[in-house]
């Protein structure tokens, strides 16, 4: 199909625009700062675009996992003899099958078997898998596998991790985090401390304190875990998978297949959401290794069952707070302790704990703190990255604490908060100066100010509406008992991997001409998980190379690492990455125009060059060059890294350091109505202000922010792992009964984007994604307090909450 | 066994089904149609939505069995059937309007030259696509939604929708999807 | 596992005998979930869409007669008069997509107590007509969950039709789930006002090992409405009649807790919905439904 015409003259040597002086990427659309769409949108609409679940091969088999019954237990033996000689079952492996001495993986600590060797940790640990012909068939087989449990106690809290005699999780640790844990079920810990909390509580008017349980949330991405392994004729394999980042990936699988990395070749398929579950493997290296095992394609998709096994969840958490401020209204210290259920496996729980302390106070201004950060290893089911990593959980217990205190002090809960509104300028908990707008008094005023939803929109004049009531369709209340409540929170996220971590990108981008027109073609290995990064990334070329066409290259382990799909870095570091190889692209370029036409104007020397509508043009806007002409048959190529700014770790006693990158700030109201009698919700509004430095296309940045927010109402109403505390076994694994909001459920969700350039960043942007999923919770908690009255210092809550009936 | 059934419009066979296969794993696994998805699998989520004679069904629990002598659509066969309804009469006019420049795409994953259904240009360009996963479900949903009843309150779309979850958007420009569809439909009659 | 496809009743008859472990099928919204998830793996699987008896119903004079295969929507919208406790029950039943496949046949084969027909076939007043080689027989709707997820089927017989007394008064069903749709039942309320016999009567879902009725509750109200002559001067209940009322009903619960609610919430929620459906449905009785019926 041919390319829309760029809106400006094309007429050679002539001068376009205006005299005033034109900047890279202003007259050419389709770049930053429009709504363009979605280039895989047809694909997405038509059913063609290729999901991890809809690859298909000739002779392909169907991978299957045996997962254990029980959380913790000893593996007296496993018969996969039965097993084997159902028909059509081509291969059953335990972890006595692994080709080499590498059997566990892990995204910082190595300690997730590949297969359970002689214990499991948690309900759902892989224990066998089996390749077969049809999925039924591998079916069968898996369950003809006879595993002998010998059971032991499981740990599944605070206390009984932290027993003198309990059990420990993991023998022998041998991590970088076991020196400074109090006990080796703590997986890390860390402390924050700066100025003198106990000094401070002195000049204290009130002291607010509260405990807070925050629930086991999950991603419930709807495209389940699932992928194809293909072997290769040169022993290696290639692996269309769903993920967050390959090269993660890679690292992990290729050790325990005992191939080197080069042949294990990674494609990204199709991702259907992603949210933090797919930062950890799943299926990779069991389809890899049956695919290696049988010489034939193999292909594994989770079920929902199994899906809610398959990825590791959002730490639940329970939360100690003080507070204390003056009776002016500043917060004069606030101290706290947050415990992380990290399940059986480390994951990043690490990480989180470094959030969950350093981001712990909130977006306030307070000198004296002292917090501690800790998570646990138990046998409940594996914890890591979820969509606001740490910083969800604290945000749900701090914005408790502020509502409290500023009733205790009789101020006005979005006036208290301003009061206390961290500014540029003003240091974290770990002394780190927040060097760029922090307008977190002026996103409440923003939502504060936005215009409420009309009472009783439920009443029409055939009776009351019921799908606009709480309890919906099913019909609980025409009205009765229905009390409507507001409620306001605000949060900060930091953006980026933090922590000292290495965090760059890579992008590939090559300039050619391609049937008569100059093309881009961006190459990352960057996984688009529903997010748009493919879009911004089109539109960082456009407007940096002045092309209309740009080519979105497959994401693949054929160019460097874009590091993950999480953190909100993608648009920052990736976007950064395109933006930097776009620009060492368009140097070159301009150098094969000076060589070729340098002669004939004396602007190729003298003026600033631009590369606007597929010519080369000076900043005054003279046309110098047909990039037609420039290229010719020559093509253009960069592959390189970039690099935010470097962080340093937090020290590990006080917690000091310049530890993140860039923070990111949402603020919310909540309007609900509830059923008091019923304790039944219905959110009406849940109204959103955030700052997004820039929005590179802000159609997809009110999308992020509409998803976020609508993803923290469902841990504040419905969402919750339910896990058995004697048993440690999930209790509810299917959407039947993990509930995700549905569009009845949902309220509206009005926007309203600031954009603040942060200076230190592409273009100023700032990272969109987790914060807007931050605040959401506490609003329509401290909604439904008001409405109720009820202090409700869990999430989520559920109707027995509301009633007294729990 | 062997079950024959129409989808799309066009006779299909599958042989060797075994007889707990649900019309969605023949639909993805035998006959190369994955644009129904499958991701609950137990009629919770909506993904797997297609027309069975004609009605909104979870294909995940109708029986492979059940569908013998049939008539499937899946969004495979939308814009078709959009087509059809309309009677010859190209959708095309009102489409034109779409916003932005690049409605129909120019970038390598396009479809390009796809002809499509109007509410699935009105999700494409009201931003109601990020992860897709729902939305082949969401289109057969909405496109039958839209045939019964052309001028839908809020409340009816959120009705007609509550059996199709999604994980990404949080439901509001999957709104405006479906209000512009209705709008662009108005105006092109 | 065997795929039997009658193309009529009789057909399906004689294959339940030959097979009587053969699983029923029909909307599938039990079934296909069991087999999808590897919970069950049925020898026989009988097909039930292609019985064309099962999909008819026929609007008597005193009771409806409902193929078992009837879908929800249907119900919903074209038996809204004559059945309106079902009809609105069915309008609770998980989604658009499931109610236009599902049937009350399926919730009665299946005999959860979380099943949403239940409550308002107990308090509508229903007999279930089953079949089998042998011959038919009619099951009152009391007489019919034997059991958790059990009933009164011999393995031999099929559901065919449910004969449901048509309203002859109003009626209301209300349900609590923790989602504003597409939700399975915490607890269900089915309330029947039936001015012809001047009696009342209700049905609770997923509250007990089985739907049950509300008996102790029925006849106090049946005593209580007669005593003040509520049914001749259609005066607005007492508030300590719907109180002693709404008491009784969370009384004949025996709730047990788990992941979807606890078993005191049950019986709270029980009791609320019995006393708002109790004043909707007297205030529609005494002439005022336009105020007091929800719409959707």
């Amino acid at each position: 199909m041919p390319s829309p015409t760029p809106g400006f003259a094309r007429a050679g040597g002539a001068p376009i625009g205006t005299p005033s002086k034109i900047t890279q990427g202003s007259q050419t659309r389709g770049g930053i700062g429009e709504s363009t769409l979605r280039p895989d949108g047809t694909l997405k609409v038509t059913g063609e675009f290729a999901y991890s679940s809809d690859m298909w091969h000739e002779d392909m088999l169907w991978g299957q996992i045996l997962r254990s019954t029980v959380a913790h237990a000893e593996i007296v033996s496993i018969d996969t003899s039965e097993a084997l000689k159902t028909p059509g079952v081509y291969a059953v492996m335990t972890y006595d099958d692994l080709p080499t001495d590498v059997k566990n993986y892990g995204l910082e600590i190595q300690d997730t078997p590949v297969l359970a060797h002689g214990k499991v940790r948690h309900h759902g640990e892989p224990v066998a898998i089996v390749a077969a012909d049809h999925p039924e068939t591998a079916r069968r087989a898996a369950a003809r596998i006879r595993v002998e449990y010998r059971e032991l106690p499981v740990i599944t809290d605070e206390a009984s991790a932290t027993a003198p005699d309990a059990i420990l999780v993991h023998d022998n640790r041998t991590d970088h985090h076991i020196g400074h844990v109090p006990h080796p079920n703590i997986v890390h810990r860390q402390p924050i401390i700066r100025g003198d909390a106990a000094e401070a509580a002195k000049r204290a008017d009130v002291i607010v304190r509260g405990e807070y349980h925050f629930g086991m949330q999950d991603q419930a991405f709807l495209g389940p875990e699932s992928g194809l392994a293909v072997p290769e004729e040169d022993g290696g394999v290639h692996l269309y998978i769903a993920t967050q980042w390959l090269h993660s990936d890679l690292r992990q699988i290729a050790p325990v297949l005992g191939l080197p990395e080069e042949k294990v070749r990674m494609t990204l398929a199709g991702v259907g959401g992603a949210f933090g579950g797919r930062e950890d493997l799943s299926m990779q290296i069991h389809a890899c290794l049956l695919a290696l095992r049988t010489g034939k394609p193999v292909k594994i998709v989770y079920n929902r069952f199994e899906s809610f096994f398959g990825h590791v969840h959002r730490h639940p958490a329970r939360l100690f707070y003080e507070h204390g401020a003056t009776r002016e209204g500043k917060l004069t210290h606030v101290k706290c302790r947050i415990v992380l259920d990290g399940g059986a496996y480390a994951s990043a729980s690490p990480a989180v704990v470094g959030n969950a302390s350093s981001l712990g106070v909130g977006p306030y201004n307070v000198d004296d703190v002292e917090i501690e950060a800790i998570a646990l290893y138990t046998n409940n089911p594996p914890c890591g990255a979820m969509r606001g990593f740490g910083a969800v959980q604290a945000c749900f217990a701090y914005e408790a604490q502020m509502d409290k205190v500023a009733k205790e002090l009789g101020l006005d809960p979005v006036e208290f908060r301003q009061l206390n509104a961290m500014e540029q300028g003003t240091l974290m908990p770990t002394g780190q100066p927040v060097d760029s707008p922090a307008p977190v008094a002026e996103l409440l005023r923003r939502v504060k100010a936005m215009p409420m939803p009309p009472e009783r929109q439920w009443e029409s004049s055939e009776g009351a509406d019921v799908r606009q009531l709480p309890g919906g369709l099913s019909n609980t209340t025409h009205g009765e008992g229905v009390v409507r409540g507001v409620g306001y929170a605000v949060g900060i996220k930091n953006v980026g991997f933090s922590e000292g971590f290495d965090d760059y990108s890579t992008a590939k981008v090559r300039m050619e001409v391609v049937g008569g027109e100059p093309v881009a073609t961006v190459h990352t290995a960057m996984a688009e998980v529903g997010q748009g990064g493919v879009t911004v990334h089109a539109q960082i070329a456009r407007t940096e190379l002045g092309v209309a066409q740009v080519t979105i290259h497959p994401a693949n382990t054929e160019v460097g690492s874009a590091g993950s799909t999480s953190a909100s870095r993608q648009t920052y570091v990736t976007g950064g990455a395109v933006k930097n190889s776009c620009e060492l692209v368009r140097e070159k370029v301009l150098d094969i125009g000076r060589r070729k036409f340098g002669t004939y104007h004396p602007a190729w020397a003298t003026a600033e060059l631009l590369l606007e509508g597929g010519k080369v043009v000076t900043d005054g806007g003279e046309v110098l060059a047909d990039l037609v002409d420039v290229l010719e048959d020559e093509a253009v190529e960069v592959e390189a890294e970039w690099r935010h700014r470097p962080t340093v770790p937090f020290d590990l006693r006080t917690g000091q350091g310049d530890g993140h990158v860039q923070y990111s700030f949402a603020a919310h109201r909540a309007v609900v109505e509830v059923d008091t009698e019923l304790g039944l919700v219905k959110v009406i509004e849940l109204a959103c202000a955030q700052d997004v430095g820039k929005a590179l296309n802000p159609l997809s940045v009110v999308g992020q922010i509409q998803g976020g927010t609508l993803q923290g109402m469902g841990i504040a109403v419905m969402e919750e792992i339910m896990v058995d505390p004697k048993t440690a076994k999930v209790r509810n694994p299917s959407f039947t009964d993990y509930l995700l909001p549905t569009i009845l459920d949902t309220p509206i969700i009005p926007v309203d984007v600031l954009e603040l350039a942060d200076d230190h960043a592409p273009y100023g942007l700032r990272g969109v994604g987790e914060a807007p999923t931050l605040s959401s919770t506490p609003a329509v908690l401290a909604a439904i307090r008001n409405a109720t009255g009820l202090e409700l210092n869990r999430t989520p809550v559920r109707p027995e909450h509301l009633t007294g009936q729990a | 066994m062997r079950v024959n059934f129409t989808v799309n419009g066009r006779p299909q066979e599958a042989d060797d089904v075994w007889e707990g296969e649900s019309l969605l794993y023949v639909l993805r696994e035998r006959l190369g149609l994955p644009g129904s998805k499958n991701a609950c699998e137990q009629g919770e989520c909506g993904s797997c939505t297609v027309r069975l004679d004609g009605v909104p069904v979870c294909s995940c629990l109708v029986a492979a069995g059940q569908v013998e002598g049939r008539d499937v659509v899946t969004v495979e066969g939308l814009a078709d059937h959009a087509r059809q309804r309309s009677c010859g009469d190209a959708s095309g006019t009102s489409l034109d309007e779409a916003k932005g420049w690049q409605a129909r795409g120019t970038d390598s994953q396009t479809g390009e030259g796809a002809e499509l259904a109007p509410i699935q240009q009105a999700f494409i360009d009201a931003g109601a696509v990020q992860c897709g996963f729902c939305t082949p479900g969401l289109l057969v949903a909405a496109d039958e939604m839209l045939e019964r009843n052309p001028d839908p309150t809020d409340a009816d779309i959120r009705e007609a929708l509550s059996g199709n979850l999604c994980r990404c958007t949080g439901y509001e420009k999957i709104m405006d999807a479906v209000r512009l569809a209705a709008a662009r439909q108005q105006e092109a009659v | 596992m065997d795929f039997l496809r009658p193309a009529s009743w009789e057909e399906a008859l004689a294959a339940k005998a030959e097979h009587p472990t053969a699983v029923p099928i029909a909307g599938g919204t039990d079934v296909m979930v069991e087999i999808n998830f590897d919970h069950r793996r049925p020898e026989y699987l009988l097909d039930l869409n292609r019985v064309g008896d099962l999909y008819e119903w026929e609007v008597g004079e005193d009771s409806v007669r409902l193929g078992a295969s009837v879908p929800y929507t249907t119900i919903m919208e074209r038996l809204r008069a004559e059945l309106p406790g079902l009809a609105l029950a069915s309008h609770t039943v998980a989604s658009p997509q499931i109610r236009n496949r599902g049937g009350v046949g399926g919730n009665l084969g299946t005999a959860s107590p979380a099943g949403d027909a239940h409550p308002a076939l107990l308090a509508a007043g229903a007999e279930v007509e089953v079949e089998s080689v042998r011959g038919s027989r009619r099951i009152p709707i009391d007489a019919f969950y034997t059991g958790v997820k059990r009933n009164a089927l011999a393995a031999d017989e099929l559901i065919k039709w449910v004969h449901i007394d048509r309203a002859d008064g109003p009626q209301q069903f209300s349900k609590v789930g923790t989602r504003n749709a597409m939700v399975i039942a915490v607890c269900a309320f089915g309330l029947a006002l039936h001015p012809s016999t001047r009696t009342v009567r209700t049905g609770i879902g997923s509250a007990a090992p089985t739907p049950v009725r509300a008996k102790a509750a029925e006849e106090f109200l049946n005593a209580a409405l007669e005593e003040g002559g509520f049914w001749d001067n259609g005066k607005i209940i007492t508030p300590s009649v719907a109180k002693r009322f709404a008491e009784l009903c969370s009384g004949a619960c025996n709730p047990i807790d788990d992941v979807r609610g606890t078993a005191s919430y049950r019986r709270h929620a029980v009791g609320v919905m019995a006393r708002r459906t109790l004043t909707w449905t007297w205030e529609s009785y005494r002439g005022t439904a336009a105020r007091s019926e929800g719409v959707a």
